[in-house]
């Protein structure tokens, strides 16, 4: 969990992953905005893989290495994409930018300089109401030329 | 003095970044790296020890009787600590914010499928969902009013005391009898919308263990909430305290009440904390939705293309319950002929009570509506004319000196047709060959439906506008405090009001506009909470203007103060002092010189000031609907262009482009931003957001099903944002949230028209609407 160990014990089987990080870890980051794999605002590294936290199950994540957006930077440190996020005006409500924070995290480790096409398929299963993504679509091409830059 | 009052969560605490700049720049907001770290407490990510989870009840039925309801099964289910019905309720059992006739708890009826019935509270939330589902509720079902004419007709059954018109308004503007040579007419179906903030409704209700209660909440509103709960829990307002939590965006959907009241009810009956966190599907039904309406249009021209007269009868259904249906109703029919100068007008509208889900405020709040329709008329007319229809809404657009058919005169810059000049000029995407486009580009986009065969392009064009502020004498002030001093060292200057962060950058407007008149470079806003008086609703288009002029007041007290000291410290030299300013910290006197610093200045010393602003005033509507009942206007045009696959009625939208008009750009990011997001919403509304409603049941109370555009459905913006200042608004600022969601959709419509050549009536468009189906 983000390099340490977690453990939480009488987990309910029926417990979906999100639940278990939001709540009885008090990981709040991963957000819980629709809880039926629609939105992308969950999503989390799970053994490397970008999944939707709300879709799997607590107990399917037993002895699993888990990335969330607060294990993304150094405590006090904001990641480039973080960083690009907040400069370019992406982050409004903010309740979207965790889940696409590690999206795009996601994206730019296949692809360091995607086109704006491949940014939209990327990102498509995340939800935003707030900005209208043009700003989401700058924040990727910043964070991407920063990270090219000093990856 | 206050402190900033922490919210129960367990997340790392970060400070907020300072206001680094002031009006006209593009602050980054402070609350900024909490949001992109995850630490930012949204009010579904509270937490307290010992906290219990509440559930809510619902009804299955849009309509029935409730004859009787046994909670003691539920009672008795592992981890229960509460069930509640309104048997149980202290205080007033109905709240609303116009008219109180929704229950905190329904008794005798449900009136909506989803309405609350009973509350658990239990230690873990299946726990509170298996026992919520244990309560039995004797029901016996009645038919539902589902179609809103029949409840103008007065058949079928009576939903409330004094029947179901809601409220019906007649506006009569110059003659009621004029003729026209040309004349066009329509009718226009426009379904119901849902706000959909990403954040579901949500908080944490603290009891203080004295019989009051913290409300830890995500509202629009803290004031109104306060005074609703205050009235339910039978307690005085003072023990009811509330604290905004982060808002995962609103949009109108978080002015009622959803989960406060329940939240508190729990919490004050066992003594634990309690969170209530509702599920996207419950939220679907949770909170009110965008009205949907049935609008018959005509208009009459003279053959050069000059409006005569418009007739329009507006028929929004209003659902369950009251919300702020009878001032939606009011814009719909005070903006209805659009921004163009019309001599003659009657318009009638009229907003019911149903059986379907309540109808409320959502961003545009009757001017959405309307908008489809007016638009699609003038593009009619233009083609009885034989007009370019942008040439059509020059010769009529609004000027200052004209009148709204409310018989209010235009005052100050009316740009209409400057806005869509400006749009007009703007460069179109290129037309490549749609056989070589990039299948993301095109309708269907990666289902690989089309290579390009069959795709039509099509160009539109609308303008809109609404109000800012709120309308028909309805009292607008918000609170600002402010205090200065000096923190660890340096002069720091603190905003605390009760106005609502909703996403829209409120905080950072606050700071920046203290950065400026005080000019203090460190400036912190306190969290929103119930400890300073109203800011009023983050609704209207208003707070930049509202609880900006608050704070703009508020700090020119400050700094009166903190002049006053400086002229008894130092001593007027010969009366300079009258022109002395701050800025970088410091006082300035005229000649630019430093006089003293604030440090110095302050020592010890708070200088701490709380004003309310209160913009002039509105007036009613009277019986002919006429009446100086809106504050201020906000204008808006667009553009779009769009591909359809005419096979298969499929389509894409290629770009937006905007002009507004937004007096002064307090943020210019964050103006942008509003452009976008708005234009998006609109985006959605023309082409596929419906919620489905099918015999006062949603169909589709899901995002599976209910779809709200993707990155892949919206289009770039192209945007010119005009500073034309308004002389009697702080900064010359005009409200900018809600213009974009008007035109934006309307401007979809008819570039789909322009494809397709059809007449597409109905909103959102579907496919079956473009094809022969
Ligand atoms: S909360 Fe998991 S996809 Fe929406
Ligand atoms: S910023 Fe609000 S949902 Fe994206």
């Amino acid at each position: 969990m983000n390099g340490e160990v977690r453990e939480a014990d009488q987990v309910w089987p029926g417990e979906s992953l999100l639940w278990f990080l939001r709540e009885r870890l008090g990981l709040p980051g991963a957000k819980n905005a629709c809880e039926q794999g629609e939105c992308g605002s969950c999503s989390i590294y799970l053994e490397g893989n970008l999944v939707c936290a709300c879709l799997v199950l607590a107990g399917q994540a037993q002895d699993s290495d888990i990335i969330t957006v607060e294990g993304l930077a150094e405590p006090g440190a904001l990641h480039p994409i973080q960083a690009a996020f907040l400069e370019t005006g992406a982050v409004q409500c903010g309740f979207c930018t965790p889940g696409l924070i590690v999206a795009t995290h996601d994206l730019l480790r296949r692809n360091s300089e995607p086109s704006d096409a491949q940014i939209k398929e990327a990102l498509a299963g995340n939800l935003c109401r707030c900005t209208g993504y043009a700003k989401i679509i700058a924040a990727v091409h910043l964070a991407a030329g920063r990270l090219v830059l000093a990856p | 003095m206050i402190e900033a009052r922490p919210l129960p969560t367990r997340q790392r605490p970060v400070a907020q970044s300072a206001i680094t700049g002031g009006i006209g720049e593009s602050v980054k907001r402070p609350e900024g790296v909490l949001k992109v770290s995850g630490d930012f407490p949204y009010s579904s990510d509270l937490w307290a020890e010992g906290m219990l989870w509440g559930s809510t009840l619902r009804s299955p039925h849009p309509y029935a009787r409730i004859r009787a309801i046994d909670t003691t099964q539920a009672a008795a289910m592992p981890g229960v600590h509460s069930v509640l019905t309104h048997a149980d309720l202290p205080g007033r059992k109905v709240y609303g914010l116009e008219i109180a006739d929704q229950p905190v708890l329904a008794f005798d009826c449900v009136r909506y499928q989803g309405e609350a019935v009973a509350l658990v509270a239990a230690e873990h939330p299946e726990q509170a969902r298996r026992a919520a589902a244990k309560v039995r509720v004797d029901y016996e079902v009645l038919e539902p009013l589902s179609d809103p004419e029949l409840a103008i007709s007065g058949e079928g059954p009576s939903l409330h005391e004094g029947g179901n018109i809601l409220r019906r308004l007649r506006i009569e503007h110059g003659d009621q009898n004029a003729r026209a040579e040309v004349v066009v007419s329509g009718e226009y179906v426009i379904g119901m919308q849902d706000q959909a903030p990403l954040g579901p409704e949500s908080g944490l209700a603290v009891p203080d263990g004295e019989g009051g209660v913290d409300l830890y909440i995500a509202t629009q509103w803290l004031h109104v909430d306060r005074d609703q709960l205050a009235a339910v829990l039978a307690l005085p307002p003072e023990r009811v305290r509330l604290t905004l939590a982060g808002v995962g965006g609103a949009f109108g959907g978080r002015e009622d009440l959803s989960m406060q009241a329940h939240a508190c009810l729990l919490a004050l009956r066992t003594g634990r904390p309690v969170k209530i966190v509702y599920g996207r599907q419950e939220s679907f039904v949770g909170h009110v939705h965008r009205h949907p309406g049935r609008l018959r249009y005509e208009h009459g021209a003279d053959r050069n293309g000059r409006l005569v007269y418009v007739k329009a009868s507006i028929v929004l259904d209003g659902g369950a319950y009251a919300s702020s249906s009878t001032a939606v109703i009011s814009n719909a029919c005070s903006f209805a002929s659009g921004p163009y100068a019309v001599p003659n007008a009657t318009i009638e509208g009229w907003v019911v009570y149903t059986n379907n889900p309540p109808c409320g405020a959502m961003r545009g709040f009757g001017s959405v509506q309307n908008c489809f329709a007016h638009e699609a008329q003038m593009d009619k007319l233009a083609q009885a004319l034989g007009l370019d229809p942008v040439e059509l809404r020059l010769r009529n657009a609004f000027q200052t000196g004209d009148t709204l058919v409310t018989g209010q005169p235009l005052e100050g810059p009316i740009p209409v047709a400057e806005l869509l000049q400006r749009v007009l000029s703007m460069p179109l995407p290129e037309t490549a060959d749609a056989s070589r486009r990039d299948l993301r580009e095109l309708p269907g986009g990666v289902s690989n439906t089309t290579h390009g065969e069959g795709v039509r392009r099509g160009v539109g064009y609308a303008a809109g506008f609404k109000n800012v502020g709120y309308s028909e004498g309805f009292p607008d002030y918000s609170t600002a405090r402010v205090t200065l001093r000096v923190v660890e060292g340096r002069a720091q200057a603190e905003v605390h009001t009760a106005s609502a962060e909703v996403g829209q950058g409120l905080v950072t407007i606050q700071g920046q506009i203290a950065h400026t008149e005080l000019g203090v470079s460190q400036v912190v806003v306190l969290n929103a909470d119930t400890r300073v008086g109203s800011g009023g609703s983050s609704s209207a288009s208003r707070q930049t203007y509202i609880t900006g002029g608050a704070v703009k007041t508020a700090c020119e007290a400050v700094r009166q103060r903190v002049l006053e000291m400086a002229r008894s410290e130092l001593g007027d030299q010969a009366g300079s002092g009258e022109n002395w300013r701050l800025a970088d910290d410091s006082l300035i006197d005229t000649s630019g010189r430093t006089v003293i610093d604030l440090v110095t200045l302050l020592g010890d010393e708070v200088v701490s000031e709380e004003r309310e602003y209160r913009p002039r005033p509105t007036e009613p509507l009277d019986e002919r609907g006429q009446g100086k009942a809106h504050l201020q206007l906000a204008f808006a045009a667009h553009r779009a262009v769009v591909d359809v696959d005419v096979e298969l009625g499929l389509v894409h939208v290629v770009e937006l482009a905007t002009a507004q008009d937004v007096g002064k750009a307090i943020n210019p990011l964050a103006v942008e931003g509003q452009l976008e997001g708005g234009a998006a919403q609109g985006l959605g509304l023309a082409i596929m957001e419906q919620v489905l409603v099918k015999d006062g049941k949603i169909m589709n109370p899901s995002f599976t099903d209910y779809l709200i555009p993707t990155i892949l459905d919206m289009p770039p913006v192209r945007m010119e944002v005009l500073e034309l200042g308004d002389p009697r608004s702080p900064y010359g600022l005009k409200g900018v949230g809600e213009p974009p969601a008007i035109s934006s959709g309307p401007a979809v419509l008819a570039a789909i028209r322009a494809a397709t050549g059809r007449e597409v009536s109905h909103v959102p468009v579907r496919p079956d609407d473009l094809l022969d189906l």
